[in-house]
């Protein structure tokens, strides 16, 4: 996180150096960027405050330690999809569930659509591109999400 | 537009209304969404300003011509390799992605590396490979990377080329 900071303080020191008058005009430009999308972002935040609370992290260890790993494969990838979390939190659950004998193929289905799948993005991503090709994408990933588990369950021997 | 913004208003307010009311008479639901809408409030907060700002000194300082030669119509299989190393060094998750990938298109950027990118962004950010593979085992990671990272650049040549052929645009102004 520190990196973050530190690179981009760099690149501003460096373009003010560079041209003052460009370096304002990128900061306006971000300015009315994030202004622009702000209210998209707000939505987002509300309905993770409230998918959260309706869905949290007991449920999910609740349903994916299920013992029927197709079950809990599909479960997994509706939790995935509906959620969001940031990897602080998700994979030490992952790690968890790991160790309560939850197989890789549940996990893997859980871990990629929680990365790939948005719903909750859904507000942002349909601003910059369009309804269609979010939902498009989306299903994509669902797609790509099943693929991976049942490899991910083809190497371990799960299947 | 207008009736748009006013909604949103009235909803957000309505929101934070009841977060209040929440905490005035001690429910407790209500005080965990309030939990939920500030523990990802800041987590953004950490991320966005930065994001935004290095977007904007992308959108100054990088020429279009320069975006469209490695990244246009006529660029090689080398994009791919590009987006897919831009995305591992993306913070934050899709939220983030999106801005980017929107200013990337704005320059000149063939969808095919878009969706590249915004996919690769979703599943090999390298600091969240690093804490992956501390949970889940190294072998785990590179067998998604692995499969991963293929069908996300085949899906994006596919919808690319799709929306190419059905002339799509991209919504514009934000």
């Amino acid at each position: 996180m520190y990196y973050l900071y530190l690179a981009t303080s760099l690149i501003l020191l460096l373009s003010f150096y560079a041209d003052r008058q460009k370096t304002f005009l990128a900061l306006k430009i971000s300015y009315k960027k994030f202004i622009n999308i702000l209210p998209s972002f707000l939505i987002m935040l509300i309905s993770i405050s409230f998918v959260l609370f309706f869905i949290p992290d007991r449920i999910i260890l609740h349903y994916l330690g299920n013992n029927n790993k197709f079950v809990s494969s599909i479960l997994a990838l509706l939790f995935g999809s509906l959620t969001l979390m940031p990897g602080f939190i998700a994979f030490p659950l992952c790690g968890i569930l790991l160790k309560k004998g939850v197989s890789y193929m549940v996990l893997s289905a859980f871990s990629t659509s929680l990365m790939m799948v948005g719903l909750l993005t859904y507000p942002v991503e349909k601003e910059y591109f369009g309804v269609k090709v979010t939902i498009i994408r989306n299903l994509i990933s669902v797609l790509i999400a099943i693929i991976i588990a049942l490899a991910v369950g083809f190497f371990y021997g799960e299947l | 537009m207008n009736i748009k913004k006013m909604s949103l208003k009235i909803f957000l307010l309505i929101y934070f209304i009841f977060l209040l009311i929440s905490f005035s008479i001690d429910f407790q639901p209500g005080k965990l969404i309030a939990y939920n809408f500030f523990l990802f409030l800041i987590s953004m907060l950490k991320i966005l300003p930065c994001a935004f700002i290095l977007i904007g000194l992308f959108e100054v300082w990088v020429k279009k011509e320069r975006v469209e030669k490695h990244l246009g119509e006529n660029a090689g299989v080398l994009g791919y390799a590009w987006m897919v190393l831009l995305a591992g060094t993306t913070v934050g998750g899709l939220y983030v992605a999106f801005p980017v990938a929107y200013s990337l298109f704005k320059k000149g950027a063939k969808l095919n590396f878009i969706f590249t990118y915004i996919g690769a962004s979703a599943i090999c950010r390298v600091p969240m490979i690093i804490f992956e593979s501390s949970f889940m085992g190294i072998k785990f990671t590179l067998i998604r990377l692995m499969i991963s990272i293929p069908l996300v650049i085949l899906t994006s040549i596919c919808l690319g080329n799709y929306l190419d052929k059905s002339n799509y645009k991209i919504l514009k102004g934000k």
